[in-house]
């Protein structure tokens, strides 16, 4: 089956003022790849800093004016270019964002699922998407502040479940919600990727993205390092040191540390930007390390675990 | 010997009820768990009980004696969800840190806080080291009992795991009460001696 999004190598940067008129290239994420299928959620796990939230941003072209993207994309396999970015985002291609502050303050929820129109089927549209989620017809009178943690989440959700979209994009759609609220609100990505839609799930918490995704994006450093699929995790085949690291840290797994800290932007040498914290790094480490093909999944990696099958 | 909060009552407006007649105790060395869903109280217990706010009835006492008798810096410290905004954007790391007194021995270096960072702003470190930070700045050495609320559930797995295991110990070597809340259940299982439910 044809990809819903394709995602080549891409790299995003900042053009930043470092001394006077002097400018400074700030790469933030390096080379980012990655795939999502029809009917598929893929996560992209990696911590706070690494270049997340700007993988959305950059996907439906709303980053900042300062900001350089390189690399491939394609979307429905035609490429997407930032004129095709303002044509499908908001129909076929939505984000579910982090919070409520992306929702208008001063405007009943309603209008704002309206999206300006008043008309009939847009009315019902909204309805039928927000009792979808559990919501009534009330909501739409309240104004953001009035609704709590996980009402926000699922108005936020419902706005992008009025069109038909092809793709999702959630941009941590779980932090401060408790562990059952988390879970639903899961469970309603999911159901978006049973009707066919693909969803990209962009999030910290790699417990709760493997309850729901199908295949698993390590991002670490503002890079790829591993693509898996989520029983890959459970069923022990690891191919990147640092997602072994990530699993033994687990409180139910190992719970045990590595020391040092991720690199941050700017930071980062030619080599693999795990070297200094990776057990199984030598000299060649520092030099260019390729993203391979590796034991049914892809690392970038020249030492990884396992045996080639 | 322990941190007792008595049948406490709270509301942040006049007729709402936050918490009501709710009881528990923490004993040093202890590690109690406190889980539930959004919106119970569990971040306002922790502030009745660290003093930041008082209770409408009952009361919080610290080895028998109430929390209000004691002077100087309160020996029940908190430690919160996000470090950025527990601290003063405009003050040097440094300063902040020189404000709550002296130091515990050893404490920046076992938290790996290099002491160049004490010349720096808040907006400069990463979440995992300003949230070490407020580690450092919490575990006074008067200090014992330490409330986490949610303290490490924006980090990733590896930066927990490291302030988990740091604090595991100190409580351990200092006899130190801890009150953790989290939603994660695996977490609290890990950690704690006993979990309860609001």
């Amino acid at each position: 089956m044809e990809p819903i999004l394709e995602v080549k190598e891409l790299s995003i940067s900042f053009t930043q003022y470092s001394r006077g008129t002097m400018q400074t290239e700030l790469p933030v994420i390096r080379s980012l790849s990655l795939t999502v299928a029809p009917g598929q959620v893929v996560a992209v796990v990696g911590s706070s800093g690494s270049g997340k939230s700007l993988l959305a941003h950059g996907i439906l072209g709303i980053l900042p004016y300062n900001s350089h993207r390189a690399g491939e994309l394609f979307f429905l396999g035609q490429p997407l270019t930032q004129e095709r970015m303002e044509q499908v985002r908001g129909k076929e291609m939505v984000l579910v964002p982090q919070g409520v502050t992306y929702l208008d303050p001063l405007m009943q929820v309603g209008p704002q699922l309206w999206k300006g129109s008043r008309d009939g089927t847009h009315r019902k549209r909204s309805r039928t998407a927000l009792a979808r989620y559990g919501l009534g017809e009330e909501v739409e009178g309240l104004y953001p502040f009035e609704l709590s943690g996980g009402m926000a989440r699922r108005v936020l959700i419902a706005t992008a479940a009025m069109e038909q979209p092809r793709l999702v994009i959630a941009d941590e759609p779980t932090p401060g919600l408790d562990a059952r609220s988390a879970r639903r609100v899961l469970g309603h990505f999911r159901e978006l990727a049973e009707g066919g839609a693909g969803v990209l799930l962009i999030t910290h918490d790699l417990e709760l993205a493997l309850t729901i995704a199908h295949r698993v994006a390590v991002f670490y450093a503002g890079e790829t390092v591993e693509e898996a699929e989520a029983s890959d995790f459970a069923e022990g085949r690891l191919r990147h040191p640092y997602t072994r690291a990530l699993w033994n840290a687990l409180p139910q797994n190992g719970f045990t540390p590595i020391p040092g800290t991720q690199p941050g932007p700017g930071e980062v040498g030619e080599g693999c930007p795990f070297a200094p914290r990776c057990p199984r790094q030598g000299p060649e480490c520092l030099g260019k390390v390729p993203y391979m093909e590796w034991n049914g999944g892809r690392v970038r990696c020249l030492h990884p675990e396992g045996e080639t099958v | 010997m322990s941190l007792e909060g008595k049948h406490l009552s709270f509301g942040y407006r006049r007729k709402g009820k936050v918490l009501e007649g709710v009881s528990l105790t923490v004993a040093p060395g202890e590690r109690v768990g406190l889980a539930g869903p959004s919106g119970q109280g569990k971040t306002t217990l922790c502030k009745l009980l660290s003093g930041y706010e008082r209770p409408r009835r009952g009361e919080v006492l610290l080895d028998g004696r109430p929390l209000q008798a004691y002077r100087g810096l309160c020996p029940v410290q908190m430690l919160w969800q996000h470090p950025e905004t527990a601290v003063d954007p405009l003050m040097k790391l440094g300063d902040t840190l020189r404000e709550g007194g002296q130091v515990a021995e050893g404490l920046l270096e076992a938290l790996h806080i290099q002491p160049a960072w004490l010349n720096r702003y808040p907006a400069e470190p990463s979440g995992g080291g300003l949230q070490r930070f407020c580690i450092a700045r919490a575990l006074r050495p008067g200090v014992r009992y330490l409330l986490c609320d949610e303290s490490t559930a924006m980090l990733d797995l590896i930066t927990q795991a490291q302030i988990w295991q740091f604090l595991l110990q100190w409580a351990e070597e200092h006899q130190l009460g801890l009150l953790i809340v989290s939603h994660n259940a695996a977490l609290l299982e890990r950690l704690c001696t006993r979990i309860e439910m609001l």
